[in-house]
């Protein structure tokens, strides 16, 4: 399968203030992520997850290096409308990325922006909402919803533009337990039933479980890619990263230092018990 | 407590008042004002008033509803009522210290009362019908000719359903911040007007940068949904006039004609 999204040496550094030198947010990062691949970015803040995230759409643009969507690179000012079409990018404050009174006419905003057929808008916002499960709430005033329900809003306005790719970018930091689930939930069946690539950046470590592959950042650098399997367990050094490892991996982690023969790579709740129960 | 206040003040429903297109409704509260104006004596108000409240009755808006709305500006009507009263010349009435009451006067302020209770009447009905959105959605078609030159209808429309969209969110962030104030010791009742008013600093500071930072949020939101302006977009809803737009429009259009009639023969 080919990359949705490839960035090559990619640097990239904020206006600094007066008499300070600018630092490098990004500094020479090379990622490829695959169409399909449900992928989350870690890292402590600063790290520049975020800045790695705005950057695969062309929000940012390269300060150094080179970022392709699709084949397209993103410095290409008139290729922005299609990157950003195979593109669609979740931010974290829910509220702040509603546009419309009405739960329908928000999710419309893409596809009219995009000169699509009213009668295929209709299906569209359709088949969008029910793909986060919002259908019941079509004709809903945005501000009476729940944030987990805003922030599947704001998704199923990407879905209907029909991406290849979601960005998540921290969209579930500012949710309830219960919020977060749901968003979750609604992005990992997106990218299992529909093959939507998934980029989802994020500090849970507990999210991290769920993905395909784990690309860890630290000062603007990749330090670690990979499995969560292979990643996650490595608590020392997520420790040294400013990170937690889920807490089955410490459980486990514990277990073997007292003596136990369990092994250290359960990430879900059911395999951790399972493993613990075998070493018994 | 905040939260109780509604702007816009909309009534949903389905009847032909709500159905109707909301450009034909904009024209139908413009031929009506000119109506109003248009309209010299008993005849006339009576006619325009019939109008009124067939489309009252037909919307099925609550009349203390709409008399509600009258609150407001009872001041001036009142105000402008006995001005009129008092100072049309004609033929004397009445006449005590240095006023005259004429039978011209008394006939000029109540038809004043008249038309402003109608006017407020018949604009408020536009409102308790129309969603704000297809209001600016009206508005935006309607002002279309206007981009020809130059004006941005598609910006200033959009500006527009922005503003109602985030009504409610900054009237909950005003709440918070008044919660917030008050929790560390902020006093926004007692105190004279000018203390009053020093008070609601704090409060309007945070608003304000937070309401900067959504708008800077907001944007960046909106190109990533590939918004680049009005050009080349199509719409989830199109307007488009039925026959009963049409038939409502002619008859308000006679109404029009009829009171110009009435008018040209002093009725």
């Amino acid at each position: 399968m080919s990359d949705i999204v490839r960035t090559e040496n990619l640097t990239f550094a904020y206006p600094a203030e007066e008499g300070q030198t600018p630092v490098n947010a990004l500094d020479g990062v090379s990622v490829a992520i695959r169409e399909g691949s449900f992928v989350v970015i870690l890292g402590h803040n600063g790290s520049g997850k975020s800045t790695l995230a705005k950057h695969m759409n062309a929000v940012l643009l390269p300060g150094g290096g080179k970022v392709y969507v699709d084949g397209m690179d993103t410095s290409d000012e008139s290729l922005l409308l299609e990157i950003r079409r195979r593109v669609g990018m979740v931010f974290q404050n829910p509220d702040n990325q509603i546009v419309a009174n009405v739960v329908e006419e928000d999710v419309a905003f893409g596809p009219e922006n995009l000169g699509v057929p009213t009668e295929e808008i209709r299906r569209r916002v359709d088949g969008a909402l029910k793909a986060v499960g919002m259908e019941e709430f079509t004709l809903h005033a945005p501000h009476h919803l729940s944030g987990g329900q805003k922030q599947r809003v704001a998704i199923a306005g990407v879905i209907a533009m029909e991406p290849k790719c979601i960005v998540m970018d921290e969209s579930t930091a500012m949710l309830d337990p219960l919020g977060r689930r749901e968003v979750l939930d609604t992005v990992r069946r997106l990218n299992r039933e529909k093959g939507v690539t998934i980029v989802l950046i994020t500090h849970h470590m507990d999210e991290a479980a769920l993905a395909d592959r784990v690309v860890v950042m630290d000062n603007g650098r990749v330090v670690m890619d990979g499995a969560p399997r292979e990643i996650l367990p490595q608590m020392a050094e997520l420790r040294a990263l400013g990170l937690d490892a889920p807490p089955t991996v410490e459980l486990l982690h514990g277990l073997k230092e007292d003596g136990f023969g369990v092994p250290l790579d359960a990430l879900d709740i059911q395999e951790c018990a399972e493993a613990i129960c075998r070493a018994l | 407590m905040l939260k109780d206040i509604t702007l816009g003040q909309f009534f949903p429903g389905n009847t032909l008042a709500h159905r109707l297109d909301p450009r034909t409704k904009i024209i139908l509260v413009v031929l009506y004002i000119a109506a109003l104006f248009c309209a010299k004596y008993f005849v006339s108000y009576a006619l325009v008033a019939l109008v009124l409240v067939i489309s009252v009755k037909v919307s099925g808006v609550h009349p203390k509803a709409l008399v509600k709305g009258l609150r407001p500006i009872v001041f001036i009507i009142c105000f402008t009522a006995i001005l009129n009263l008092l100072y049309t010349p004609g033929e004397e009435l009445v006449s005590f210290w240095i006023f005259t009451i004429t039978k011209e006067g008394v006939l000029q302020a109540f038809f004043m009362v008249l038309r402003f209770t109608m006017l407020i009447m018949g604009t408020f009905l536009l409102t308790y019908t129309t969603s704000p959105i297809s209001l600016t959605d009206g508005l935006e078609s309607l002002l279309n000719p206007l981009k020809k030159i130059h004006v941005p209808v598609h910006e200033l429309a959009m500006i527009m359903s922005i503003a109602l969209r985030f009504i409610p969110t900054l009237i909950e962030e005003t709440d918070k911040i008044m919660s917030a104030q008050k929790a560390r010791g902020a006093d926004f009742e007692s105190g004279n007007l000018l203390q009053k008013a020093k008070a609601l600093v704090p409060i309007l500071v945070p608003l304000f940068i937070s309401a900067f930072r959504r708008a800077d949020e907001l944007a960046v939101a909106m190109e990533c949904r590939c918004y680049h302006g009005g050009g080349g977009r199509t719409k989830l809803h199109v307007l488009r006039y039925e026959a009963r737009d049409y038939l409502v429009l002619a008859g308000f259009a006679a109404m029009l004609a009829a009171v110009l009639v009435l008018g040209h023969f002093g009725l």
